[in-house]
């Protein structure tokens, strides 16, 4: 395939896992790695480099839009960062050792339980006393509502941050941003709001990919010429995405967007178990 | 500087970045196309240290601004932090100064190492 043509292609490619990811607010790079991977031949790390840079486009320009509207917490953040950006660079370095086989079986995993949580939207809080360390470290915020600005407690500090070194090692070991995980480990075991736990993510996904990006270029997974029309699909898909109105369609997008990933996690994983992926 | 004025200033910064780094990996784009366009590409074997950013001088020019774009792409985030670490010093939030100091280690110590 000529250079021009792979870059059509994958640019097209990008754009539509954007428009989807922004839609359905899962992120548009974890389906990039394994198209890219499984659909056009492109050895896994390159396709890891060029979809970690895509997550820090695409995070990056999503929280400019929400930072202006004030549901972003800057502490929260900024406290789990700690974790999350060790994990990414524990796990960049890890990508060193692990076998590219397992790597995309661990990737498949990742997708599946993604198109679970698609299918299945989180449910809220289960109840959780308020942790008095939040308050110690001032994460306690709040966020406009309908009548003036709501006040939020935080729970359960210490799980949630153990479970943002979890996000980060995965984020690092295998180029995504894991803001699935991210909003799971706020909205359900620190009892954040679901809207100051997406916007907070969000912040979060592009500081963590950038703890990551470091060790790849240094390991050479960040190939330019492959990670250009990927960077630039992947920001044009989701701000055409972040512009289309949430309506009754979006029940149905998820449901496509579910079946795609979970077909995209078989195969990735009979890939990495086959040794179809070296 | 108010809380709210600090965020705005936040959100411009990141439009910025995000801006800026596109502009410069299109521009690339462009000439690496219009330059290496016809040319076969396989990416089906990863050649190790390659494409590493100390390797960076011996890609060819269009390849290097692409790279320039990313590497631009990669300084917002941590552009965003070292902010914070600003606005909490300026609050006097000697706990948050801390912990952002944490962060910009962690990430500064990843970039650093990118060069070996």
């Amino acid at each position: 395939m000529s250079a021009l043509e792979f870059s059509v292609i994958v640019f097209a490619v990008s754009a539509v896992a954007g428009f989807l990811g922004s839609l359905t607010g899962l992120g548009g790079g974890v389906v990039v790695t394994p198209v890219l991977t499984l659909m056009l031949g492109v050895d896994l790390h390159y396709a890891m480099g060029a979809t970690l840079v895509s997550v820090i486009a695409t995070s990056s320009g999503a929280a400019a839009a929400y930072v202006r509207e004030g549901f972003s917490n800057l502490r929260v953040g900024m406290f789990l960062e700690i974790a999350t950006t060790v994990g990414a660079v524990a796990g960049a370095h890890l990508t060193r050792v692990v076998p590219a086989s397992a790597l995309a079986v661990i990737f498949g995993l990742v997708l599946a339980y993604s198109a679970w949580v698609s299918w299945h939207p989180p449910k809220e809080g289960d109840g959780s006393a308020p942790d008095p360390l939040a308050a110690r470290l001032k994460l306690d915020g709040d966020y406009p509502g309908p009548r003036g600005r709501i006040h939020y407690r935080v729970a359960r500090v210490k799980a949630g941050l153990s479970m943002m070194f979890g996000a980060g090692l995965l984020s690092g070991l295998l180029g995504i941003g894991s803001g699935a995980m991210k909003v799971i480990a706020m909205d359900r075991f620190m009892r954040i709001p679901f809207k100051v736990s997406t916007t907070t993510s969000n912040f979060m996904i592009g500081v963590t990919a950038a703890a990551s990006a470091g060790v790849y270029l240094s390991r050479g997974y960040i190939q330019p010429a492959l990670a250009m029309p990927v960077m630039l699909g992947v920001l044009a898909g989701s701000l055409v995405g972040a512009r289309q109105l949430m309506g009754a369609r979006t029940r149905v997008l998820r449901a496509v967007f579910a079946v795609v990933v979970g077909l995209l996690a078989l195969e990735m994983i009979y890939n990495g178990l086959s040794g179809g992926l070296r | 500087m108010t809380d709210r004025e600090l965020e705005l200033t936040v959100g411009k910064l990141l439009r910025t970045g995000v801006s800026l780094a596109a502009a410069v990996v299109l521009a690339g784009g462009v000439w690496y196309l219009a330059t290496n366009g016809a040319a076969q590409v396989d990416y089906r074997h990863f050649t190790p240290g390659m494409h590493r950013l100390l390797a960076i001088g011996t890609l060819p020019p269009a390849e290097v601004a692409i790279q320039i774009g990313l590497l631009l792409l990669i300084a917002t985030p941590i552009a965003r932090v070292a902010f914070a670490l600003v606005a909490f010093a300026l609050e006097h939030d000697r706990l948050y100064v801390f912990f952002t100091l944490a962060v910009l280690v962690v990430l500064l110590f990843s970039i650093g190492t990118s060069w070996l």
